[in-house]
């Protein structure tokens, strides 16, 4: 889909990437300063990579060997700035239109009225930007971009500039337009609960380099990158699908792919649906054998995988417990416990804990 | 009070002239302000020294080097007697010549300052919906400056409307021909006993000055209105 190998330097900041962003969301994940922006700049065609070539849907946009630079305005890439950039003189409705007369993009448009329905916008058509909120604006923003037929879309840290209450609005607005119109989107953030959230695959950019690339579930349950991939909120990706429900407690069964079973809280109307956990693996304790009489729901029997040092007398292991698992210790329970590689032990995680996504 | 028909003359070519030197000097403006706001070439510091020197120079000057250029005989003025059968020596349209010449600065820096504060990201925003730059330019900056655009239009009109050093240093003072507001009041000046008559062209300069800067500012209002209103 998308074939991307780029190289530049600006005075002694080096930017190397390379790269094949598949259908779906792939998620560009790095600290400030990574160079995230200007992968994506380069991309756009905003600036000139040093060398190396970009192909998107087929059609080679930039290749320093053959000389080729396509312009901004003729690359068909959708992108969502993290201001939302709307045009002050135009209404809502004139700003989403902006781009819509492009028709090479896709061979079904995506449809206004979908895009109006989805993102909740009919009530605000007629208005200026500068009369809506900064969540409405970040909406008409995506809409527009959408609206443009784009073969990529681009969203450089859509959701930075608004507040939680606003980013939680229009997270599950991006999941469905991702559900409904398929588009392949690259989605820049440092935020690794939007990521793990939203991804299917993860790149990992730091301070210039590329250190990873691959699905957001492996990634993220390597230890070599937790320093890049979430630092101290690091943890593991699970995916699950809803089992059961007990209406007393307002408890949710979960079962993995691989047969591992999680509680958590939820409501009867989930039975069968997918989801997304984030298990941080600050949040997982360890015991060498079955705790008895506690209050921590979720006990799950395996064993350690690997480990390796982390930061601050900290010690990261990855256990399998039916699905892969992080934890983090300290060094002193870790040397205490006398864990090695092999070694059974139970993970424990509150219910409370879990992040839905 | 009643207006004589020379004093009518006047008023007339005065607008007249006025204009027509916002008409010529506007595209060349914008195009100039937008080198100056949105480009890096060489010798863009030398265009802007150029744009600006009206400014700085005695008008006298101003009119001298247009006496040597735009006259019959001079590289430019001999070309277009030759090509388009044009003379600007003794009629308006030499202070028309000599008006844009020195209203041309502040109309170039009006519109320039308007295109930067143009947000650029808007531009590239558009660029990346698919819009070619022309278009960009068209249906984002331009509407976006057209307040500044206004403002220019408005202290060229003036300008123009005052100016007197490089108008009578190039076409001279004819009545009916070059003579505008500004070189009436100093001829009457010179004559004895016209008090009157010179009070009288000094009212008329201040109202028209009022309405052009009355007419532009309700302009301004109006399209800032139209463009959202949050500036």
């Amino acid at each position: 889909m998308a074939d991307i190998r780029l190289k530049k330097s600006l005075g002694r900041f080096h930017l190397s990437a390379e790269f094949n962003a598949e259908a779906g969301l792939t998620a560009l994940f790095g600290p400030s300063g990574a160079g995230k922006t200007l992968l994506s700049q380069m991309l756009a065609g905003l600036i000139t990579p040093d060398e190396g070539h970009i192909e998107i849907a087929g059609r080679t946009l930039f290749s320093s060997a053959k000389n080729i630079n396509v312009p901004v305005h003729k690359r068909h890439i959708g992108f969502v700035f993290q201001e939302h950039r709307l045009f002050p003189h135009y209404s809502v409705r004139s700003n989403l239109t902006y781009g819509s007369g492009r028709r090479a993009g896709k061979a079904t448009p995506v449809s206004f009225d979908m895009v109006v329905n989805i993102l909740g916008l009919n009530t605000l058509l007629d208005r200026k930007p500068a009369s809506l909120s900064g969540g409405e604006r970040q909406r008409v923003a995506i809409g527009r971009a959408l609206l443009s037929n784009p073969k990529i879309l681009i969203m450089d840290e859509p959701l930075s500039s608004l507040d939680d209450a606003r980013k939680a609005e229009i997270l599950p607005l991006i999941e469905e337009l991702k559900s409904e119109f398929n588009l392949t989107t690259l989605y820049i953030s440092h935020s690794i609960e939007e990521i793990t959230r939203l991804a299917d695959s993860l790149l990992l950019l730091d301070k210039g380099e590329m250190k990873a690339a691959g699905p957001v579930g492996d990634i993220l349950s390597r230890l070599d990158l937790v320093p890049y991939a979430g630092g101290y909120d690091a943890g593991t990706l699970v995916e699950a699908r809803v089992a059961a429900y007990e209406p007393g407690h307002h408890m949710l069964t979960l079962e993995t792919e691989s047969g591992g079973r999680l509680y958590i809280t939820g409501s009867a109307k989930e039975i069968g649906a997918a989801v997304r956990l984030r298990i941080r693996a600050r949040d997982v304790a360890l015991a060498k054998t079955e705790p008895k009489s506690l209050s921590i729901l979720n006990r799950f029997e395996g064993r350690l995988v690997d480990h390796c040092s982390g930061a601050q007398g900290m010690e990261e292991l990855l256990l399998n417990v039916g699905f892969p698992l992080t934890a983090r210790i300290t060094r002193k329970s870790f040397e205490e416990m006398k864990l090695t590689k092999d070694t059974p032990v139970w993970a424990l995680v509150k219910a409370v804990t879990i992040s839905r996504s | 009070m009643s207006i004589s028909p020379a004093e009518l003359d006047v008023i007339l070519l005065s607008l007249k002239v006025a204009l027509w030197c916002v008409g010529i000097s506007l595209l060349p403006a914008l195009l100039i302000a937008w080198l100056l706001a949105r480009r890096e070439f060489y010798g863009k510091t030398a265009l802007n020294v150029l744009v600006h020197l009206p400014i700085v120079l005695p008008p006298v000057v101003v009119g001298y080097f247009l006496l040597v250029l735009l006259g019959n005989r001079g590289p430019v003025g001999g070309w277009l007697l030759e090509h388009f059968g044009i003379s600007l020596i003794f009629n308006w349209k030499g202070v028309v010549a000599a008006t844009a010449v020195m209203a041309f600065p502040f109309i170039t820096r009006a519109i320039r300052q308007a295109i930067e504060a143009v947000d650029k990201n808007l531009e590239v925003a558009a660029l990346t919906l698919g819009r070619p730059p022309f278009m960009v330019f068209l249906t984002i900056t331009l509407p976006l400056i057209l307040p500044g655009i206004l403002a220019g239009m408005t202290l060229g009109f003036a300008r123009a409307l005052g100016e007197f050093g490089a108008t009578i240093t190039f076409v001279a003072n004819i009545p009916g021909e070059t003579q505008t507001l500004p070189l009436a009041i100093y001829s009457l000046l010179q004559t004895p006993n016209a008090e009157t008559a010179v009070w009288r062209l000094v009212i008329i300069s201040v109202v028209l000055a009022f309405a052009a800067i009355a007419l532009s500012e309700w302009l301004t209002r109006r399209s800032i209105r139209r463009l959202g209103g949050n500036f």
